[in-house]
C-alpha cells in the first residue's frame, strides 16, 4: 500500500516542494514510518533483513556463493519456487491453503510432456494446455470450497495426493521424461537475455517505477492530500537502481567454469525467467494494489463477514483466488521442467510446496488472510532458494537431503510464528 | 421540542431537513417522519417475537430503543435492515409506503446499520473501510485513492473528529471508540437518511462512551434519523430525544424524552408500563390479545 504517512487532516501541510520545509515533511514522514513499523507493520524488513544475513553466512563459509556462477544458480533455482509462491499468495490472502500446488505444478508439466512428445504437438499448444489445465483444477478446488464448503485444507490435501498418482501414471515407469532442449520453454531457465537487452529492461523499468511514484506523489498533492517528500521517492528509486544494476552487472559476467560451455561458448546475461518474473510481479502487484478486485481479496481476508455486509461476491472472489493459485502453480511446474530439462514421476511432490508456503509467509505474507504482497514471494523465494543453495554446498554427502529438509521445516516455522506474533502484537483489542 | 434539540440541533446549514419546530404532535404532511413502522408482526414458528409494534424514527432526532433482554430490540432492527422479513404490518419511509424483502432493499432507501461487531476489516486502512464495496475508480479501473481519502477527511471532519491520528493507518492499530467514530462517519460519508447504531457503547470506557455520544448527536444535528439500540440508561437519557421500549415483543411506549423520567423508563422496561403510560395490564402480563 501507499507508504505515505499523513498528520491530522485539519493540519495545513507544509509544500513539500519547498526546500526548508521539505525537512520537516522528510521527518514527519520517518517518523509516520517508525510508527507503523512499531505497530507490527513490517513489511519486507524481517525478509531483506534474513536475506542479507542468510547471503552474508553462506559467503563466509562457502567460498564462491557470490560468485557469478552460483547467483545465477540461485535465480534460476528461485524461479519455480517464486512463481508458485506468487500464486499461493492470492490464495493465502482469503486466509486458505492449496496444498496441491505443487502436485498440481507437476501434474500440468506431465500434461505438456505428454502432449509435446507422445501426441507431437507444437510446444505452445502443449504449455497452453498445461497452463488450461492449472486453470480448470483450480476452478474445480475453489468451486468445491466456495459452493460445498469443503475445508480448503481438505480440498488439496486430497488433490495433493491425487495429481501425485496421475503423474506417476503419465509418466509411467519410466521415471523421467526429457524435454528437447530446442524450445523456448527449455530457454526460459537455460538460455540468458542479451547484455544490452538486459540493461535496457533494468532502465525501462527504474524509469517507469520512478514515473509512477512521481505520479502518484503529483496526484497527491493536486488532492490537497500530504505527498510523500520527493527525498524519499528518491532514495528508494535509486535503492531500485543501484541494486538492479549490480545484478545486471553481474549477469553479464561471464561464468563459463570451462572452455567448453554448456550452451555456447560463453554464458552472459540474465536467465530469460527473469524476464517472466518481472512481468509477473508487475501484474500482479498492480492487480492487488491498484484494482477494486485486489481491495476485496484484502478484505475477505481481514472480514469475510463485513466483506459480504459491503456487497462483495465472497464466494466467486474465493474461487477465483483458487483459479489464479492453480494456474501460477502450473506455470511453475512448467519453469521447473524447464530448470530440470525434464519432468519426473514425483514432479512437484515432496518439498516443492512447502518451500513455496515457505517463501510466501518469510516473505511476510500470513497465513491469517488479509496480509501479503508479491514482493513477499519474490524475497521470500529468495531466501528460501539462498537457504536450499547454500545447504546443499555445506554439508555434502549422504545426509545432505536429510539436513536441507530439517533447516527448510525450522525456517518455515520460525517464519509461521513470527507471523503468528506480529499478528497478536499487532492487536489493540 | 425537547432542550438538547433547542441548544444545539438545529444548525441552518444542515443539508438534510431539519426537524420542524414541533416535532412530537406530528401534525403537517411535511413532518412525516424518515421511517415509521405500523403493526409490525414477525414470529419465529410459535415464538412471537414482534406483535403489533409501532415504531418511528424522525430525521435530526435521536430516537432510543430500550428494553430488556428478549424483548425484540435486535428483531425489529433486522425487519428495518431487511434481513428480517416482515409477517404483517407496514414499513413507511418519508411517508410512503414501501417494500424491504432484503439488506439491499435497506441500503438503497439510505438506511445504516453500524452493528455490534462493527463489520470493519481490521487488515485495511480508515479510507479503505469507509469505501469498502463502493471504491470509486478512475481511468483503467484503478482505485481513485486520493479522492477516497480526500471525502474520508471531509467525513471525519464534518463529525469533528480529532482523535484519528492518520485516516491510512489500520483499523486494527484503533481504539474501541475510534472503530465506532469509523462507522458512524461512514453512514455519513455515505449520506444515509437512517443509521441504525446497535450497542455502540457497550465495550466502551468512560470517555470513550462519552466521544461516541457526542458523535451520535452531531450525526441527529446533520439531519439524520438516528436510532440508538442500547441497555445503557445513561446513555438513552443523555442524547436522546425520543424513546422507545420494547416489552416482551410490544411497543410498551414510545415517548418524548423530556416528558419521562429516568423511574418511568426503567418501570417500562421492566414491567411494560408505569402509571398510565404503557401497555394494559393485560398485555403486560404477555398475554395474548
Amino acid at each position: 500500500m501507499s507508504t505515505s504517512t499523513d498528520e491530522l487532516a485539519q493540519h495545513d501541510e507544509p509544500d513539500p516542494s519547498h526546500p526548508t520545509e521539505g525537512l520537516a515533511t522528510l521527518e514527519a514522514h520517518t517518523r509516520g514510518y517508525l510508527v507503523r513499523v512499531r505497530g507490527g507493520e513490517l513489511g519486507s524488513i524481517p525478509a531483506m533483513v534474513g536475506l542479507i544475513v542468510i547471503t552474508g553466512f553462506f559467503a563466509i563459509v562457502h567460498q564462491g556463493f557470490l560468485s557469478a556462477y552460483n547467483i545465477e544458480a540461485l535465480v534460476i533455482q528461485a524461479g519455480p519456487i517464486i512463481v508458485m509462491a506468487m500464486g499461493l499468495i492470492f490464495v493465502l490472502l482469503l486466509g486458505e491453503i492449496d496444498l496441491s500446488a505443487g502436485t498440481t505444478g507437476g501434474l500440468c508439466s506431465a500434461i505438456m510432456a505428454v502432449l509435446l512428445l507422445r501426441h507431437g504437438w507444437p510446444w505452445g499448444l502443449s504449455v497452453a494446455a498445461a497452463l488450461i489445465a492449472g486453470l480448470l483444477i483450480g476452478f474445480a478446488m475453489g468451486w468445491l470450497r466456495a459452493n460445498i464448503g469443503i475445508p480448503s485444507f481438505v480440498i488439496t490435501l486430497a488433490t495433493f495426493l491425487a495429481f501425485q498418482g496421475i503423474t506417476l501414471i503419465f509418466i509411467g515407469g519410466q521415471g523421467s521424461v526429457i524435454v528437447p532442449g530446442d524450445t523456448p520453454l527449455i530457454s526460459l531457465e537455460n538460455s540468458f537475455v542479451p547484455i544490452w537487452a538486459g540493461w535496457t529492461l533494468l532502465v525501462l523499468l527504474v524509469l517507469g517505477y520512478a514515473a509512477v511514484k512521481l505520479n502518484d506523489a503529483a496526484g497527491r498533492r493536486r488532492s490537497g492530500l500530504p505527498s510523500p517528500p520527493l527525498t524519499v521517492i528518491a532514495v528508494k528509486v535509486l535503492t531500485f537502481a543501484v541494486i538492479g544494476a549490480l545484478f545486471t552487472y553481474i549477469m553479464g559476467v561471464n561464468r563459463n567454469l570451462n572452455t567448453n560451455a554448456f550452451f555456447k561458448n560463453q554464458s552472459r546475461g540474465m536467465p530469460w525467467v527473469v524476464v517472466m518474473l518481472v512481468i509477473l510481479f508487475l501484474v500482479g502487484h498492480f492487480v492487488l494494489s491498484r484494482t477494486r478486485y485486489g481491495r476485496y481479496l484484502y478484505a475477505v481476508g481481514g472480514n469475510e463477514e463485513a466483506s459480504r455486509r459491503a456487497g462483495i461476491e465472497v464466494s466467486r472472489i474465493r474461487i477465483s483466488v483458487f483459479v489464479i493459485c492453480s494456474t501460477m502453480a502450473a506455470l511453475s511446474g512448467l519453469t521447473a521442467a524447464s530448470l530440470l530439462q525434464s519432468v519426473q514421476s514425483n514432479a512437484g511432490a515432496g518439498n516443492t510446496l512447502l518451500l513455496a508456503v515457505g517463501a510466501a509467509v518469510i516473505g511476510g505474507t500470513s497465513l491469517f488472510g488479509g496480509r501479503g504482497r508479491m514482493i513477499d514471494a519474490v524475497l521470500g523465494g529468495l531466501v528460501v532458494a539462498v537457504i536450499v543453495n547454500g545447504m546443499s554446498d555445506l554439508i555434502q554427502g549422504s545426509n545432505s537431503a536429510g539436513y536441507e529438509y530439517i533447516v527448510t521445516g525450522a525456517v518455515l516455522l520460525l517464519a509461521a510464528g513470527f507471523d503468528a506474533v506480529v499478528r497478536l502484537h499487532g492487536r489493540t483489542r | 421540542m425537547t432542550e438538547r434539540s433547542t441548544t444545539d440541533g438545529s444548525a441552518p446549514d444542515n443539508p438534510a431537513p431539519n426537524p420542524p419546530d414541533n416535532p412530537a404532535s406530528g401534525k403537517s404532511a411535511a413532518d412525516a417522519p424518515t421511517l415509521e413502522l405500523v403493526g409490525v408482526v414477525k414470529s419465529f414458528g410459535a415464538v412471537h417475537a414482534l406483535s403489533s409494534v409501532n415504531f418511528t424514527a424522525r430525521a435530526g432526532e435521536v430516537t432510543a430503543l430500550v428494553g430488556d433482554n428478549g424483548a425484540g430490540k435486535t428483531t425489529l432492527i433486522k425487519c428495518i435492515g431487511g434481513i428480517h422479513r416482515l409477517d404483517a404490518g407496514e414499513f413507511r419511509f418519508e411517508g410512503k409506503p414501501v417494500e424491504v424483502h432484503g439488506p439491499r432493499d435497506a441500503t438503497a432507501l439510505d438506511i445504516a446499520i453500524v452493528y455490534q461487531d462493527l463489520a470493519l476489516c481490521d487488515n485495511l486502512d480508515i479510507v479503505q473501510n469507509m469505501f469498502l464495496g463502493r471504491e470509486p475508480t478512475s481511468r483503467a479501473r484503478t482505485l481513485d485513492e486520493n479522492t477516497m481519502e480526500r471525502l474520508a477527511k471531509e467525513a471525519l471532519a464534518s463529525l469533528s473528529v480529532r482523535t484519528v491520528q492518520s485516516v491510512r493507518q489500520t483499523v486494527a492499530s484503533l481504539s474501541g471508540g475510534q472503530r465506532q467514530t469509523i462507522a458512524i462517519a461512514k453512514s455519513v460519508l455515505w449520506k444515509s437518511k437512517v443509521v441504525i447504531l446497535d450497542e455502540p457503547t457497550a465495550a466502551l470506557g468512560v470517555a470513550q462512551t462519552e466521544q461516541v455520544l457526542t458523535l451520535v448527536r452531531r450525526l441527529a444535528d446533520q439531519g439524520v434519523a438516528v436510532v440508538l439500540v442500547s441497555h445503557n440508561m445513561n446513555d438513552v437519557l443523555q442524547v436522546a430525544d425520543n424513546i422507545g421500549v420494547l416489552y416482551l415483543g410490544r411497543m410498551a411506549a414510545q415517548v418524548r424524552r423530556k416528558n419521562v423520567t429516568q423511574t418511568q423508563i426503567v418501570e417500562l422496561i421492566t414491567a411494560g408500563r408505569s402509571g398510565d403510560l404503557g401497555l394494559t395490564p393485560e398485555e403486560s402480563t404477555g398475554a395474548a390479545v
